[in-house]
């Protein structure tokens, strides 16, 4: 938890203001997709590959993120229906339906017979995303959202009561709260310092790139929806809000809620396996326990994955807009051939990600390299671009402009130094101790298996040519607008 | 649970909740919020 607060100030924050002021800044240039943003602003032809990552990685992550939306659609369905409930304290039982309904047990376990309600759920919110994006109605959601999240919170409060209740399972005395608590909290588990700890850089790569995913920050959403922000609109507080709000929820709702009842429930054995304390099986294998064992548990579990369903939702929609601008802007299209090649691209991603499904190989290996590795070097890049490039007087002034509250200078010097050294210097201790890793594991495939990594990693490179060649032709689309400026 | 992990925990709670009171409190009382503060959901991309 250290290394996720100690990022959450020095890069969540200065990160969420640099980039709210960067799509701003760039909407200013007539802008509002990543690559068109980042060639305004490098004033450079070629500067719009800078912004390239800004929209490969929401795409990415949509494919897979779309399976997790289909998943908390799924839970809500068979607590609408009782099957989640009737498990009752199986711990066993709960676990054995979270790895059949994803498939985990092999490749293609998802199109086996007896699986077509996960996949109809899977493709339920394709299609639900895109009918949305396509005829323009996903701020009809996000109003409806308005309503909907505030019952979301007030529902994990529940739940946190429920788990700050817990007794200890009568076979384990150990996994009591305070232990779970312990394990959540304590800045060193048993057996190591605080200083082995803090020492591993996959402990601040992850925290890190738990802060970027969760504030939506690093991967080019900020930067699209800020681009269509007016010059004395307020960014400084709003953005500072959303980064708050979603630091509250994980922080106090998430951090007090997942792992200790996982502790309890699953125990430190259990969650000693780091490939276990995933946020996939903290969710899903944990929650249902804790409400398997509350009054009108049935009940709190539909509406809680519902409106994490209805949240999930509103998180895609707002995927899909970075690439959706970059088509419109670039190739010079209307929103719905645009809304049909993008459906093209994560249709296919999202098959892919379903089908490889033995241990979510291919979900891991997208989610490792975009929400932790390229999240990284794309924040890496927007911090140096805001604090050299633009500049601290210029970059200052373009996030306080229409600001609601007062933001320290000092803020510069931050975003100029401190962010930037922080970020170059975990990815590149991480990239000394853990890449030789993940090499290995790329080119070593299990014996007898599908090289799922590899091809993983050879559809990522697919959806980079692609859009290389889309940002070629927005060059040149923008070459030739410039010019007739120009005349 | 060891006396750094309540230091953490406390730290991080407090920390956590204050920030986002005063954020909802600075929202709450600025004029006309609705039309100059904004979240990216409810930002119109213009294109639909």
């Amino acid at each position: 938890m250290i290394p996720y607060l100690v990022a959450f100030l020095v890069v969540g924050i200065p990160l969420a203001w640099s980039e709210w002021a960067l799509g701003r800044h760039g909407g200013s240039l007539g802008h509002n997709s990543a690559p068109g943003i980042f060639r305004g602003i490098l004033r450079h032809r070629n500067g719009s590959y800078v912004g390239m990552l800004g929209t490969v990685m929401p795409v990415l992550i949509y494919t897979y993120y779309v399976i997790v939306e289909a998943l908390c659609l799924y839970y809500a369905w068979h607590y609408l229906t009782g099957t989640l409930t009737g498990m009752g304290d199986d711990v066993g039982a709960v676990g054995a339906f979270f790895v059949k309904s994803l498939g985990l047990s092999g490749h293609g376990a998802l199109f086996a017979s007896g699986q077509g309600g996960f996949l109809l759920c899977i493709a339920f919110c394709f299609l639900l995303n895109f009918g949305l994006i396509y005829r323009g109605l996903s701020r009809g959601i996000e109003k409806f959202c308005l309503i909907a999240m505030p019952m979301l919170v007030v529902c994990a409060f529940i739940v946190l009561a429920r788990v700050l209740t817990l007794q200890p399972p009568a076979d384990a005395p150990d996994q009591t709260l305070l232990n779970g608590l312990g394990f959540m909290w304590n800045p060193a588990q048993s057996g190591e310092t605080i200083w082995s700890t803090l020492a591993n850089p996959n402990v601040w790569l992850a925290a890190t790139g738990q802060i970027f995913f969760s504030l939506s920050l690093g991967f080019g959403l900020i930067l699209t929806y800020s681009s269509y922000l007016k010059k004395d609109d307020d960014i400084a507080l709003s953005s500072l809000t959303s980064v708050a709000g979603n630091g509250f929820c994980e922080v106090v709702l998430g951090g007090m809620i997942a792992l200790p009842a996982a502790f309890i429930f699953l125990g430190p054995m259990f969650l000693s396996d780091p490939s276990n304390i995933s946020t996939f099986s903290l969710g899903f294998v944990t929650l249902p326990n804790v409400f398997n064992q509350m009054p009108g548990g049935g009940f709190f579990g539909f509406l809680f994955f519902f409106l994490l369903f209805l949240a999930a939702v509103t998180s895609s929609l707002s995927m899909l807009q970075p690439a959706i601008a970059l088509l419109e802007e670039g190739l010079g299209i209307s929103r719905k051939p645009s809304v049909a090649i993008l459906g093209f691209v994560t249709f296919t991603g999202t098959c892919f990600i379903a089908y490889f499904s033995a241990g979510a190989t291919a979900l891991d290996t997208v989610d490792f390299w975009m929400a932790n590795f390229f999240i990284f070097i794309f924040a890496t890049v927007q911090t140096l671009v805001f604090g050299w490039i633009i500049g601290p007087k210029r970059g200052y002034e373009a996030l306080t402009a229409g600001a609601e509250i007062q933001i320290p200078r000092g803020i510069m010097f931050m975003i100029r130094y401190i962010s930037p050294l922080y970020l170059i210097g975990v990815f590149a201790l991480w990239c000394k101790n853990s890449l030789p890793e993940r090499w290995h594991a790329i080119v070593n495939p299990p014996a007898g298996e599908p090289p799922v990594v590899l091809m993983s990693l050879g559809f990522i490179l697919i959806v980079i040519i692609f859009f290389s060649v889309v940002i070629a032709i927005s060059n040149q689309r923008w070459n030739q607008q410039s010019g007739e400026t120009a005349k | 649970m060891t006396t750094a992990g309540w230091i953490v925990m406390s730290a991080a709670i407090i920390g956590m909740t204050g920030l986002l009171v005063w954020c909802i409190y600075k929202v709450l009382t600025t004029p006309e919020s609705t039309r100059h503060l904004h979240s990216p959901v409810d930002i119109d991309t213009k294109d639909t």
